[in-house]
């Protein structure tokens, strides 16, 4: 019976490890995000746009759109949100996609890969993902040019932006048995060694709002599709009692 | 004919040019369905029902997408954001593509627990089973148009499959990709066929498969045959016609059904990663693998049992086999009883280890493989077979309850 | 099947509540579809309001501005163009532009907001086709348009002559001066 439940675990273990993101990785909290939270989205599109753009596009997304969904007025949206121009100079129309100025051979060139476009970054890493990797930069003097390294996304070829904000940190390690004999450290904890201009919760905070505007841009029509969602089932609910009732009437003949 | 019916008018009309009456008759009013039909008979309409629903999106996903190696995965986003209604249409597509095998998938089950591929069911049994083939190949191509990093890597895999075959295999994969990997020529070519070829050949099929099913007649959950017991105006005693009454008990299916699919599209249309894959949502990139790659759910009991076999010819040859033998299924069963109702208990048991066998390995098939795993679908394979084998010895003398006469 | 106490006006009416509470239904899955047929935000922005700077048009010349994939031509008439307005109007099936799509601030004899500058689409009224300036005066043709598709003309107000197929004026669209020399195509400005 015990080699029954071991096996069994062995074939679903992995799976749990799966949802929970894999991996000995840290930080490794949860958030939650609160679509109906406008303003929280409006504070992580200002962050995305002065941190974020100049190098990561956001390509699919509209200004515009961004703008309507969040509750902030075009010419607003012109003022506070666009910093690119057009080929001829001109300030990106709100109409226009998120795109930005660097080219991609530049980028292959500074960074080893280019960043990628960010529409889509929540739905194929998850929000609890990027609100991880965010907070978990830590100083690396290994890695030249770059200084820092990252606990959930180790190696990455992508600087530290937000330092201003956080700060630098380093990891605290501990020392844990890998299950097959050997011993490996991995990350528990982070120390801050030079203070940036916001605390931890400060700074926790920024990095959900900021996660709560790419879930919302990768996925700019969830709020429309639970509300037409909650019609249509309503809707089909009342239509049942009316079939249930035809049925019921004609099989009556039946039986 | 035309003067076999008494229809007079418009209809009258018609129906001497065009035998509009004759049909309605043979496919609804006059068609005698047994009256017991259960649960697992509502899932030959919702299968048409979401075939025209994957008919009509498509049309309309067809207008805005754009198969090119350079637009695809931007079209998509661009129909998920800049087209009116645009995301509505493309998840009712998805979550359609997925509700279509599940739906077939519990109607060929049906078919299983009460016989219905039986004599004198063979080819309504056949055509049902290249329906599911043309599904497959429907569902392979398409899956590739979205052009993320799953549709691009599955491509990849399953085209290199046909690289098992013996001399020709590395040819054939070149012939079929039309370019050295996975790319724009290979695209155009999915999709022409998946819009334009396999639709055609697939509404085809559904029609033999009804015509089929209409010439001989509904089996039902006693497997009793209706026609043996009819009345003074040979109608069978124990048929209904299929309108009204199996036509509003269906519509009665099709809401429940509606309600469930509404609540995937509407609610959860990534279904946790299973109905539209995580790493879909990243472009092609045909120079960095995904992490993990496992092909959409409805395959992976195939793919399981292509993994369980460590030599890649023979691994091939058993993931067709396992089709094939669908395909054989009438000849594997020799019995005289149709409905599991009056069946041996060693058929109920065999039934039982099919469906551990199956469920086991689309579980395994959607994770990485690990020692255990793999000895797992190795033993769930000789399941998913010995379900075929062990029907064909145990059916030949098999000890049955009576069947009685008229339906319940 | 039907027996004798079957209540027929309980079927009828549920049959037919449900025949129109799925006709509701379809009605409703329809307006996605086709409303997926309208213009989409790209379409949108393509087609949104564009400046053009006409202050280096000399007089009598045209240039074609792009508008939501439209040509929009804008005319610097010259005085002798403006001269020959008042005299085809005899000629003309809609002089006073009563039936015909402009602003009302282009609702006059010039068609524009200023004589000088015409603004319009260089679209035929007739079936779509893009007439072609001929800004000499001849004395067959005192000058404006010609569309070579099935030979309608105009004149240099785009004003359509009698006894040609296109039935209205050519179209005037939303503009207004942002300054002296730059105009806007799209919108009509604050009036």
């Amino acid at each position: 019976m015990r080699k029954i439940l071991i096996i069994v675990a062995a074939l679903i273990a992995p799976t749990l490890g799966w949802a929970a993101g894999g991996g000995a990785t840290f930080p490794n909290d949860k958030i939650e995000i609160d679509w109906d939270d406008k303003a929280a989205m409006q504070r992580g599109a200002r962050t995305y746009v002065n941190y974020c753009m100049s190098c990561h596009s956001a390509e699919f997304s509209r200004y515009n759109r961004v703008g309507a969904d969040l509750g902030i007025a075009d010419d607003l949206v012109r003022d506070n949100l666009i910093f690119t121009t057009d080929i001829h100079g001109e300030k990106t129309k709100v109409g226009e996609l998120m795109k930005n100025t660097m080219k991609t051979a530049y980028a292959e060139e500074a960074f080893g890969v280019a960043p990628p476009d960010l529409s889509l970054i929540a739905r194929s890493r998850g929000v609890n993902w990027l609100y991880n990797y965010l907070r978990g930069f830590y100083v690396d003097e290994s890695r030249t040019g770059l200084g820092v390294n990252n606990g959930v996304f180790a190696n990455v070829g992508m600087p530290h932006v937000l330092a201003e904000l956080q700060g630098l940190q380093i990891p605290k390690y501990r020392s844990e048995s890998d299950g097959h004999g050997g011993e490996h450290d991995v990350i528990v904890g982070f120390e801050i060694i030079k203070p940036g201009s916001m605390s931890k919760s400060e700074y926790d905070n920024t990095i959900h709002d900021l996660v709560a505007f790419l879930d919302y841009v990768a996925e700019p029509y969830k709020q429309t599709r639970r509300n037409v969602g909650t019609g249509v089932i309503i809707f089909l609910f009342g239509f049942l009692i009316l079939a249930y009732m035809l049925k019921k009437e004609y099989w009556k003949d039946v039986h | 004919m035309s003067e076999d019916n008494n229809s007079k008018g418009l209809l009258g009309w018609i129906d001497a040019r065009f035998p509009l009456s004759k049909m309605y008759d043979e496919h609804l009013g006059k068609y005698y369905a047994p009256k017991n039909f259960n649960f697992w008979y509502f899932f030959g309409s919702l299968a048409l029902l979401v075939l025209v629903l994957q008919i009509v999106t498509g049309i309309f996903l067809t207008m805005h997408y754009k198969p090119d190696g350079d637009m695809a995965f931007k079209s998509v986003e661009h129909i998920m954001r800049d087209v009116d209604w645009g995301w509505l249409i493309r998840y009712l597509h998805s979550t359609g593509a997925s509700a279509f095998f599940i739906v077939v998938y519990l109607h060929m089950f049906r078919a299983l627990l009460y016989g219905s591929y039986q004599k004198p069911r063979e080819l309504i049994w056949l055509f049902g089973m290249f329906i599911f083939l043309a599904l497959m190949a429907e569902a392979f191509m398409g899956y590739l148009l979205p052009w993320g990093q799953m549709s691009y890597w599955g491509a990849q895999v399953i085209i290199s499959l046909f690289g098992a075959v013996p001399i020709v295999g590395d040819e054939l994969t070149l012939w079929i990709r039309g370019d050295f990997v996975v790319s724009d020529a290979t695209l155009n070519r999915f999709f022409a066929l998946h819009v334009v070829a396999v639709p055609i050949v697939l509404l085809m099929l559904v029609v033999m498969h009804i015509i089929a099913l209409h010439e001989v007649g509904s089996n039902n959950p006693d497997g009793i045959d209706i026609k043996k017991t009819k009345d003074a105006n040979g109608v069978p005693l124990d048929g209904i016609p299929f309108h009204p009454y199996y036509s509003v008990k269906d519509l009665v299916g099709v809401v429940v059904f509606l309600i469930l699919f509404s609540v995937v599209v509407f609610f959860m249309p990534e279904m946790g990663g299973y109905f539209l894959e995580y790493a879909n949502f990243v472009p092609a990139n045909q120079f960095k693998t995904p992490e993990h790659i496992a092909p959409v759910w409805y395959f992976t009991p195939f793919y399981a049992i292509l993994r369980a076999v460590p030599d890649k010819l023979l691994g091939v040859i058993a993931m067709f086999s396992a089709i094939v033998v669908l395909f054989l299924l009438p000849w594997f069963d020799r019995g005289k009883v149709r409905s599991i109702r009056y069946r041996s208990t060693s058929f109920k048991w065999l039934l039982a280890m099919l469906i551990v066998s199956f469920v086991g390995l689309g579980y395994l098939g959607a994770l990485p493989s690990t020692g255990v795993r793999t000895l797992f679908a190795q033993i769930f394979s000789v399941g998913y077979f010995g379900f075929f084998v062990g029907l064909w010895f145990i059916s030949k003398n098999e000890v049955t309850k009576p069947v009685p006469e008229r339906v319940r | 099947m039907p027996s004798d106490d079957t209540d027929n006006d309980r079927r009828r009416f549920l049959t037919a509540a449900t025949v129109v509470v799925g006709a509701v239904g379809t009605v409703a899955v329809a307006v996605p579809f086709l409303s997926s047929w309208s213009p989409s935000a790209r379409a949108k922005t393509a087609g949104a309001p564009v400046v053009a700077d006409i202050s280096k048009l000399e007089p009598g010349q045209l240039v074609i501005v792009k508008w939501r994939g439209k040509p929009v031509w804008v005319v610097r008439r010259d005085e002798a163009a403006l001269e020959t307005l008042p005299e085809v109007t005899d000629q003309l099936r809609d002089p006073d532009s009563e039936s015909s799509n402009q602003p009302v601030y282009a609702t006059n004899e010039y068609r524009s907001r200023k004589p000088e500058y015409l603004i319009m689409e260089g679209i035929c009224t007739h079936l779509g086709c893009s007439p072609t300036y001929q800004p000499e005066i001849t004395a067959d043709f005192q000058g404006g348009f010609f569309c070579p598709c099935h030979g309608s003309k105009f004149d240099f107000a785009g004003r359509v002559y009698k006894g040609v197929p296109a039935p209205l004026n050519l179209p005037v669209p939303p503009h207004y001066y942002m300054s002296d020399g730059v105009i806007l195509i799209g919108e009509d400005g604050v009036a």
